[in-house]
C-alpha cells in the first residue's frame, strides 16, 4: 500500500510560503522571473551525455529482481483515452489487483489513472486494496480552460473520491512568461485537492528546452506541487531521461532549499524494463535513496507493466514466455 | 547499504588469449622470447604474461626491417592503395573491439567501461579517419601551393605511454602509415599486450612486413630506438622529464620530433556556469582512467563566490562513484597502473596535506590486493603547492579560486605547462575570449576530455611540441623537401 502524506494548504498558504522562499515581501511575476531566471542554466549535451552514461548501468540478477518489483509498485497504470469505458476501466482496475495470475506474490501497481469521470467506477472496483485512484484534471491534456472550470474539473474528481490530482500547467501563461498566472493555477488546484496529492505535469514536450524544464519544476514546487511530472502522454516526446534528470536534480535541490521533499513521475513512452531500470538508476545515482519508493517515484505508464512482469517470469522460471502468458486489459 | 545495490556484472575474459609469452614483432612475425620480464594485472597483482626486453640488436633488426618496408614496398606505394590496409586494419579493430577492450583493462587496470566506450573505439576512428587521408596528403595544405607534394620522413621511432596503450599506438602509427612512413613502436614496459595484440591485427590484415614493427622493452629500449642512426624522425607521448632527454638526444642530428608531455590543466567553473553539467565534467576531467591522463583538468579553478555550492556538489557526486574491479562493467574509477606511479601519487598528496591543502573523499572500500587510490579532492590549495604546480597523474583534485575572468585567466597559465584547459560558462563570448587568452593547445568549452581524430592534440611551453590528428598532425609526419628516393608515395 502507498502512504502519502496528506497535507491541506491553502493558495494563501502557498504564496506566503513562496514570499519567504524568495524573500520578497509580495509575490509579483517579476520577483518570480529574476528567481527562476536566476538557477543555474542547463547544458543540452552536458546533460543528455549523463543521461546516456547512467543508462550504461548494468542491472542483472538481483538487482536486476528488486528492481522489476520495485518498478511495478511504481506504476501508474494509466488509461486515458476518449474510447475509455466503465468495463475498460474495470478490467484496468482488476490487472492492477492481480497483475500476473501465475504469480501472486507480484507486487501491485501504485495506482490506477483515470479522467475524472470514471473515479467512481475505478474506486469502487479498487476498494480497500490500498491502490490508489488518480485522475487528470485542470482540462487535461491541453488545459485550455478558464479557472473556473480548471477548479470544478478538479474538485469533481476529489469529490468522486479520486486520492491524487494529476493537474496540467498553462503551458501558454508559461511561455509568454507569465510566471504568476502558472503559480496561482498550481495553488489554487492544491486548495481544491484537500488532501488529495497534487502532481502537476509540465508537459515538457512543449517547453521544448531544458532550462524551461527547470524552471517549470521550480515554480510547480514552489507553488504546492507534490509531485512534478513530464508530460500527458498526449505530446511528443513525452518522458525522457535527460528531462526526468533535470527535474530529479530539481526535487534534491529543493528539498536542500526548503527541507520539503517532491515527488517525480516520467509519464508517456516508458514501455519497457530496460527503460524502467535506467530510471530507477538515474533516481538511485541523482536524488538518491530517499526517492526510491512509490511514494515519491511514479512512472506514467499503461504497457510498461506486461514488459515488467514477463521479464519477471524470466527470472523466476528462466525462461521466456510470451505476449500470450501476460493478460491484455 | 544502499537500496539500489548492483550485482556484480564482470566482463568475461574468455575471449581473449593471453600467450605465456611473447617475443618481439620484426619484419611480420615473432622473435622466440628471451629476456622476459613480466607484465601484471594492477588490479590484483597477476602475472599476465612474459615479454621480451628488446636490446640493441634487436632495435637494430626492426629498424633495420623497417627500412627495408620503406624503400622495398610503403614508401613506393600509392596513397589509395596504402589507405586500404588502413581501412582494414580499422575494420578488423571494430571486429576485435571485445578483445582489445577486455586485454587493455587486464593490463591497464582501468575500467572495461572506459576501453570498451573510449579507448578501442576511439583508436579505430583515428584508423578510419587516417586512411581517408593516404590518399589526399597533395590537397591537406600541407606545403605551398605548386611545391612538391608532401613526402614521408622514412623510417619513424615511437614511444608511446601506458595510460592510453591502444589508443596512442593509434594515434601514432595511423598518421604515419596514412603518410607512407613505416614505424618501429616500443610500448610502455607496464602496458605491451594491446600493442603485441595489434602485431596480430597486423598480420591478419596482411600489412606488408616490416611496414610496423613492435619491440617491448623498458627506458633502455626507448633509448636505442631514439638514439637509433637510421631514424629519421621520433614521436614520443610521455614525461616531460623523458621528453626534455629525448629533445638533448636528439640535437645536432636531421631528426625530426614532435613530444606530447606533461600537463596541469585548469579547469575554471565561472559562477554563471550549467553547474550540475560542470561538476560532471569536473568528474570526467580528473577521473577519467584514475586521472592518469596528461590534459586531466587537476586543477580546478572556481569562481570564489560558487566555491562551496560547487564543492558540495562535487562531494556528493563523488559520494555515487564507484571504484573497483576494472573488469566489472559498473566501475567507474579502476586501479593505478604500477606501484611506482602510486607511490608518486601518495607522496605528492601526503605533499599537499603537509602543505595545508584539506584532504577528502569519499567512503570507498578499496580492494585488498593491486594499486588502488581513492578518489580525492584537495581544497584550500594555492598556486604555490607543490599539488598545484606538479602533474600528480591521478584521481586527484586540487581547487583553487579566483575572483576575476582576468585572474583565472592569470592563474591558469601560471604553470610549466599548457596542454589543455577547461571554461565552464553560459556566456559564449566570454569562452571565445578565454580560448584567446588560454596558453593551452586545447580548450575545451562546457565539456572535457573529449577526442576526436579530426582535432589536433597538443601543448605549450612543457607539455610538448607538434600536434596529432587533425590536418595539423598529418604535418609532423612529412617533408615537402625534395625526396633523395626516386618514386616514393604520392
Amino acid at each position: 500500500m502507498v502512504t502519502v502524506s496528506t497535507t491541506t494548504r491553502t493558495a494563501q498558504d502557498l504564496t506566503a510560503q513562496a514570499r519567504d522562499v524568495l524573500g520578497v515581501s509580495r509575490l509579483t511575476n517579476h520577483a518570480l522571473t529574476s528567481w527562476l531566471h536566476g538557477l543555474p542554466g542547463v547544458d543540452q549535451v552536458g546533460c543528455e551525455g549523463r543521461a546516456a552514461a547512467l543508462g550504461t548501468r548494468s542491472v542483472k540478477t538481483t538487482s536486476k529482481a528488486w528492481a522489476i518489483d520495485t518498478a511495478i509498485g511504481m506504476i501508474d497504470l494509466t488509461t486515458l483515452e476518449g474510447s475509455d469505458t466503465v468495463g475498460k476501466v474495470r478490467s484496468l482496475c482488476a490487472k492492477a489487483l492481480v497483475p500476473d495470475p501465475l504469480d501472486p506474490t507480484t507486487p501491485r501497481p501504485a495506482a490506477i489513472c483515470v479522467y475524472g469521470d470514471m473515479v467512481a467506477t475505478a474506486k469502487a472496483a479498487l476498494g480497500d486494496s490500498g491502490i490508489h485512484v488518480a485522475a487528470v484534471a485542470t482540462a487535461f491534456p491541453s488545459g485550455r480552460a478558464s479557472m473556473a472550470v480548471k477548479l470544478a474539473d478538479t474538485r469533481d474528481a476529489v469529490e468522486a473520491g479520486a486520492d491524487e490530482i494529476d493537474m496540467v500547467i498553462d503551458r501558454g501563461a508559461f511561455l509568454s512568461g507569465d510566471y504568476l498566472t502558472v503559480f496561482n493555477q498550481i495553488a489554487e488546484v492544491k486548495q481544491a485537492c484537500g488532501t488529495a496529492h497534487l502532481k502537476v505535469i509540465m508537459e515538457t514536450g512543449e517547453l521544448v528546452t531544458y532550462d524551461n524544464v527547470r524552471r517549470a519544476s521550480y515554480l510547480s514546487m514552489l507553488a504546492g506541487g507534490d509531485f512534478i511530472k513530464t508530460s500527458t502522454g498526449k505530446v511528443q516526446p513525452a518522458a525522457t531521461l535527460p528531462v526526468t534528470l533535470i527535474m530529479l536534480e530539481a526535487v534534491r535541490d529543493w528539498r536542500d532549499l526548503t527541507g520539503i521533499q517532491v515527488g517525480v513521475k516520467p509519464a508517456g513512452g516508458i514501455k519497457t524494463t530496460k527503460d524502467a531500470i535506467k530510471y530507477l538508476v538515474m533516481v538511485s545515482e541523482v536524488a538518491g535513496d530517499d526517492w526510491l519508493s512509490p511514494e515519491w517515484f511514479r512512472f506514467g505508464a499503461s504497457s510498461l507493466l506486461n514488459d515488467l512482469l514477463l521479464q519477471r517470469q524470466k527470472l523466476t522460471t528462466g525462461a521466456y514466455s510470451g505476449a500470450d502468458y501476460v493478460t491484455i486489459d | 547499504m544502499p537500496k539500489f545495490e548492483y550485482a556484480p556484472a564482470p566482463e568475461s575474459r574468455a575471449i581473449v588469449t593471453i600467450e605465456k609469452s611473447y617475443g618481439l614483432f620484426i619484419d611480420g612475425a615473432f622473435t622466440r622470447p628471451k629476456a622476459t620480464f613480466p607484465t601484471i594485472n594492477p588490479a590484483d597483482e597477476t602475472v599476465l604474461a612474459e615479454v621480451s626486453q628488446a636490446g640493441p640488436k634487436d632495435v637494430d633488426k626492426a629498424v633495420a626491417a623497417a627500412r627495408r618496408a620503406y624503400e622495398g614496398v610503403w614508401g613506393r606505394m600509392s596513397g589509395a592503395e596504402r589507405g586500404k590496409y588502413l581501412f582494414r586494419i580499422a575494420r578488423i579493430l571494430q571486429e576485435r573491439a571485445r578483445e582489445f577492450a577486455v586485454l587493455e583493462t587486464l593490463d591497464n587496470g582501468k575500467p572495461i567501461k572506459e576501453t570498451r566506450d573510449v579507448d578501442v573505439p576511439v583508436a579505430a576512428a583515428h584508423f578510419f579517419y587516417h586512411a581517408g587521408w593516404a590518399d589526399k596528403l597533395e590537397y591537406a595544405g600541407l606545403s605551398a601551393s605548386g611545391a612538391d607534394v608532401p613526402r614521408p620522413h622514412g623510417v619513424v621511432g615511437q614511444v608511446i605511454p601506458w595510460n592510453f596503450p591502444l589508443l596512442m599506438l593509434a594515434w601514432k602509427i595511423a598518421p604515419a602509415l596514412a603518410t607512407g612512413n613505416t614505424v618501429v613502436l616500443k610500448p610502455a614496459e607496464t602496458t605491451p599486450l594491446s600493442a603485441l595484440l595489434f602485431a596480430e591485427v597486423c598480420q591478419q590484415a596482411d600489412l606488408p612486413a616490416g611496414v610496423v614493427n613492435i619491440i617491448t622493452g623498458d627506458g633502455r629500449t626507448g633509448q636505442a630506438l631514439v638514439e637509433h642512426p637510421d631514424v629519421d624522425k621520433i614521436a614520443f607521448t610521455g614525461s616531460t622529464d623523458v621528453g626534455k632527454a629525448i629533445a638533448r638526444s636528439i640535437a645536432g642530428t636531421a631528426k625530426k620530433a614532435t613530444l606530447e608531455l606533461g600537463g596541469k590543466a585548469a579547469n575554471i567553473v565561472f559562477d554563471d556556469a550549467p553547474i550540475d553539467q560542470a561538476v560532471e565534467g569536473i568528474i570526467s576531467g580528473i577521473f577519467f582512467n584514475q586521472g592518469q591522463v596528461c590534459c586531466a583538468g587537476s586543477r580546478l579553478l572556481v569562481q570564489e563566490n560558487v566555491h562551496d555550492q560547487v564543492v558540495a556538489k562535487l562531494k556528493r557526486r563523488l559520494e555515487t562513484l564507484r571504484v573497483g574491479d576494472p573488469m566489472d562493467k559498473n566501475s567507474d574509477l579502476g586501479a593505478i597502473n604500477s606501484k611506482a606511479q602510486l607511490d608518486r601519487i601518495t607522496a605528492l598528496v601526503e605533499a599537499g596535506v603537509a602543505e595545508g591543502a584539506e584532504r577528502w573523499s569519499p567512503e570507498c572500500t578499496l580492494p585488498a590486493k593491486g594499486y588502488w587510490f581513492p578518489p580525492t579532492v584537495l581544497t584550500g590549495v594555492s598556486q604555490t603547492h607543490r599539488v598545484a604546480t606538479e602533474e600528480i597523474f591521478g584521481p586527484v583534485l586540487s581547487v583553487l579560486t579566483f575572483r576575476t575572468p582576468q585572474e583565472a585567466v592569470a592563474k591558469a597559465n601560471n604553470t610549466a605547462y599548457g596542454l589543455s584547459a577547461g571554461v565552464w560558462t553560459e556566456k559564449g563570448s566570454r569562452i571565445l575570449w578565454m580560448a584567446d587568452q588560454l596558453r593551452a593547445g586545447v580548450v575545451w568549452a562546457n565539456t572535457f576530455n573529449r577526442f576526436d581524430p579530426t582535432s589536433p592534440f597538443g601543448g605549450y611551453k612543457e607539455s610538448g611540441y607538434g600536434r596529432e590528428g587533425g590536418r595539423h598532425g598529418l604535418e609532423a609526419y612529412v617533408t615537402t623537401a625534395p625526396s633523395t628516393l626516386t618514386g616514393t608515395a604520392r
